[in-house]
This record gives structure tokens, C-alpha cells and sequence, in this order.
């Protein structure tokens, strides 16, 4: 219906992203009904994103020929930002961010680094960065998904975790089933992706690559590869992210920073 | 407690112990010993700072001055974890692990890579009047059993003394006799040294040979459980 009233592409891209906004406030109005307030969150978080990739639609555009360097300077830099923002979900954690940050770096850097030598994402600015954010937003996600999990685990059982402190327990001993529900839980995203691939959704990649000329089958297998590469840094994210924030909790005496009420 | 007795049964001393949490006190100036088979009963209203007290002897928090001397060594130079098992500890709510009776029991020894015998498991389990409930999941254990368990956990430790935070407050009438006649037997019989927090100044007469009453984080009277609480 949109494009019986914009002919010029920008505008109509503009009057889409109003209507998808819309439908997004809508939930948060629904949400507010019942006593769940994320207006102002949702809107900044909305306003922002949306900021944010005109911002880098715009230096990719003036990027195109730019040398292979500057790729990965965008992905450091995405990088950083990823590990702020997920770190952000684990409020009261000490060395949140750090943390964050070095578990993308691990798990993100890691799998793109490796994929790019080994010819599976292009070397092309225009296919690596794009391939590239789309790893470390993935893992940004689990990453706060596996923060948020253990925090709330770790407040929830903060007396399990000192009955075992006082058995004469390793802190990591003591925090061990919580580590593995969070890292089992963060996951749950990326296996369901790979799981529903085309039969409850066909991404947006695959969708580009056949809009841009790419063979179907082509397309449709690199999508898998795609969701694989997303599960490997997801994962390995999650994994560094969990081990290096289980001893963040505790003190260098072995007691428990995080309780519910500090 | 006991001026009579050599410092050399002194098997905890804490000195000038506070702890100060973002400007509020929560223990001021502790100072009192404990010798060797001694239960010494911690009196005071809640918020007065028994439990915060409590942590501090187990390390659980850290004092912000002063310290305790276990057997006559800083406890900042022991080993948090070795510390922890010299001074086994029972929460007020028991807290036990997913799991049968016997994972229970076997957890603390565990930590240090002893496997304890289904004869100690047994053993322990008599010790605390559950003979033949090694392999019942604590999930279907009543709260004097669950509390029962937690006791002969942190006896399967072999602790040097045994730290009780309120561990009948949690309980119904007749599950807290049972688990008060129980800890009032384990230490009597085997004179195991004893730190019992409580709010109930009778339990404290019952189980105790000497008091130390607590307001506001301070000792305010220390001596033999029956002058002081009668003061």
C-alpha cells in the first residue's frame, strides 16, 4: 500500500521503518497495561539503532574501496560496542564490560578471523563487515543472555552458593550449575535458528543474495553457513564469557560479592 | 569463655572484630574467646547482628577491622576454604543441593577428594536420627529432616567447631524441638565446641554454658548463660 504514495525510495524506506516502529510502541503500550514499563528503554534503544545503521549505511557506502585494514577497524570498534552493551545486562557484576568484551573478541573475532582465512566470508569490505556485525550481534545477544541468566541465578541462589562456600567449596564448585544453566540458555536462540532455518523463517541474507542474483541453492546453503558460523561464535562467546565472569563474583578471601539486597 | 582453663584450649578468639557496610555498623568491636568444648549461645533481637557476626567467624564477610584466630593463627593466613571446614557452619534454612541424602553428606569431604564410606554415610545419618534415608531425594524431606540433613553435612566435615545460625527459627513447633534435643545431644555427648546464634533466650539456657547478648552490633553483657540472661 506504501508504494502507491512514495515513489522516491528513501521516503518509502522511512514511512516502513514509522510503521515497524509503531507496531514496536504498540507492545510497549500493551506492556505498560500491565504494569511493565520499557517505554523509555524501547524508544532510546529504537531511535538509536535506527541512527546507528543509517550512520554505518552511510560510511559503508564511502568505505567501498576502502583498503582490507579498515574492516577490521569497524569490527574492533563494533566489537567494543557489543561488549558495553551486553555488559549493561549484568548489572552489579564487577568487570561486566571487560568481560563482555573479551568474550566477543574471543568468540566473534575468533570465528570471523578463522572463516575469512579460510575463504568462507569474502575478504571484500562489503561482505565481511556485513558477515562480521552479524556474528558479534549474535553474540552479543547470548552474551547478555548468559550474563543476565547467572546473575539472576546467582541472586536467586546466593544461600546454595554459601552452603557450599561453607563445605569448603571452590567458588567455581559452588557456582558450577549455575555456569552451565546460563551457557545452556543462551543458546537456546542460535539452536532454534539453525533448527527453524526455512521452515519458520528465510533470513534477510538469503533473501539479498537472490534479490542481488546469487543461484538459489547458493544462497540457501550460504544462509546455513551463515547460522553455523553465528552458532560457533554465539557459543564460544557464551562459553569465555561464563567462565571468565564466574570468578569476577567472588572475592580474592572466596566470598560472594553478588547478594540479593547489596 | 572460661578464665580457668589454659589459653592453650583457646580454639577461637575474636579480636576487635567490626564490619562497617556503606556507613551502616553491622559489628562493632567484638572481642571474646572460645575454648576447646565450649557452646556459647549469642543472644540478641533481629538486626542486632548475630548473623552478620556469624558470617564474619566463617569468613563469609570480610571485617572491615579486627580479626579471629582460630587455634591460635590469624585466619587471614588459612586457607579460606580449610578455614571454612575447621569451622563447619549451619544456616538458618538448610539450603541442600539437588540430589539424595548421601550426595549431601558426601559434599564437603568431596571438595577435598575423600570419598566418604556408606558406613559414614550411615553413621552420620544415626548420629542425627535419620538411619536408612542416605538414598531419599531431598526434595520430599520435611524441614526438621532437611535441617537434620544440613547438620550432619557439615559434621561429615569434621569440623574443629560448629557454627549454628538460628537453625530451629526456620521451623515448626515440633520439628524445632527435635532439631534443638538434637544439636543439645551431639554437643553434650561428643563435646564438640559450638557457636549458636538465637533469638530465643531459652534455647540459649537449654544448650549453652555461656551467653554473649548483642545490640546493635555491640556486646553489651558476656559471662555464664544463666547470669547473663537473667540480667
Amino acid at each position: 500500500m506504501l508504494r502507491h504514495f512514495f515513489s522516491n525510495q528513501l521516503y518509502l524506506g522511512l514511512a516502513q521503518a514509522g510503521i515497524a516502529a509503531l507496531a514496536a510502541m504498540l507492545v510497549v503500550v500493551l506492556a505498560r497495561r500491565r504494569g511493565i514499563h520499557l517505554e523509555s528503554e524501547a524508544l532510546v534503544a529504537m531511535l538509536r539503532g535506527m541512527v546507528q545503521i543509517i550512520a554505518v549505511g552511510s560510511v559503508l557506502l564511502l568505505l567501498l574501496r576502502a583498503p582490507l585494514w579498515t574492516s577490521a577497524f569497524l569490527l574492533v570498534g563494533m566489537m567494543v560496542a557489543a561488549g558495553a552493551t551486553s555488559g549493561r545486562r549484568a548489572k552489579g557484576m564487577p568487570g561486566a564490560f571487560q568481560v563482555s568484551t573479551w568474550a566477543i573478541a574471543c568468540g566473534a573475532g575468533s570465528v570471523i578471523a578463522l572463516m575469512t582465512w579460510l575463504g568462507v566470508i569474502d575478504t571484500a569490505l562489503t561482505s565481511l563487515v556485513p558477515v562480521g556485525s552479524m556474528l558479534i550481534a549474535n553474540a552479543m545477544n547470548t552474551n547478555a543472555l548468559a550474563l543476565n541468566r547467572f546473575r539472576s541465578d546467582v541472586l536467586a541462589h546466593a544461600g546454595e552458593i554459601e552452603s557450599a562456600l561453607a563445605l569448603g567449596a571452590e567458588p567455581v564448585a559452588s557456582v558450577a550449575p549455575y555456569v552451565q544453566a546460563s551457557f545452556e540458555a543462551s543458546l537456546i536462540p542460535a539452536i532454534d535458528s539453525i533448527r527453524s532455518l526455512g521452515i519458520v523463517w528465510i533470513p534477510g541474507l538469503m533473501a539479498g543474495m537472490l534479490l542481488s542474483g546469487a543461484r538459489p541453492i547458493y544462497a540457501a546453503v550460504y544462509q546455513f553457513v551463515v547460522l553455523a558460523m553465528i552458532f560457533a561464535a554465539s557459543g564460544l562467546t557464551s562459553l569465555v564469557s561464563t567462565l571468565l565472569i564466574r570468578v569476577r563474583i567472588f572475592t580474592s578471601a572466596q566470598q560472594l560479592m553478588l547478594q540479593p539486597g547489596k | 569463655m572460661n578464665a580457668s582453663q589454659t589459653s592453650d584450649s583457646v580454639i577461637l578468639r575474636a579480636e576487635h572484630l567490626s564490619r562497617v557496610v556503606t556507613g551502616k555498623v553491622l559489628v562493632e568491636d567484638v572481642t571474646f574467646e572460645l575454648r576447646i568444648g565450649e557452646v556459647l549461645a549469642i543472644v540478641g533481637p533481629s538486626g542486632s547482628g548475630k548473623s552478620s557476626l556469624l558470617r564474619l567467624l566463617n569468613r563469609l564477610d570480610e571485617p572491615t577491622s579486627g580479626t579471629v584466630y582460630v587455634e591460635g593463627t590469624d585466619y587471614r593466613q588459612i586457607a579460606p576454604r580449610e578455614l571454612r571446614r575447621k569451622l563447619g557452619m549451619v544456616t538458618q534454612r538448610p539450603y541442600l543441593f539437588p540430589g539424595t541424602v548421601e550426595d549431601n553428606l558426601r559434599f564437603g569431604p568431596l571438595q577435598r577428594g575423600e570419598i566418604l564410606t556408606n558406613d559414614a554415610v550411615e553413621r552420620l545419618l544415626s548420629r542425627v536420627g535419620l538411619k536408612g534415608y542416605s538414598s531419599r531425594n531431598v526434595a520430599n524431606l520435611s524441614g526438621g529432616e532437611a535441617q537434620r540433613v544440613s547438620v550432619a553435612r557439615t559434621l561429615a566435615n569434621s569440623p574443629l567447631a560448629l557454627l549454628l545460625d538460628e537453625p530451629t527459627s526456620a521451623l515448626d513447633e515440633a520439628s524445632k524441638r527435635e532439631v534443638e534435643a538434637l544439636i543439645g545431644g551431639i554437643v553434650s555427648e561428643q563435646g564438640l565446641t559450638c557457636i549458636i546464634v538465637t533469638h530465643d533466650t531459652a534455647q540459649a539456657a537449654r544448650l549453652a554454658a555461656w551467653a554473649l547478648v548483642i545490640e546493635t552490633g555491640r556486646i553489651v553483657r558476656s559471662g555464664p548463660v544463666k547470669e547473663v540472661l537473667r540480667a
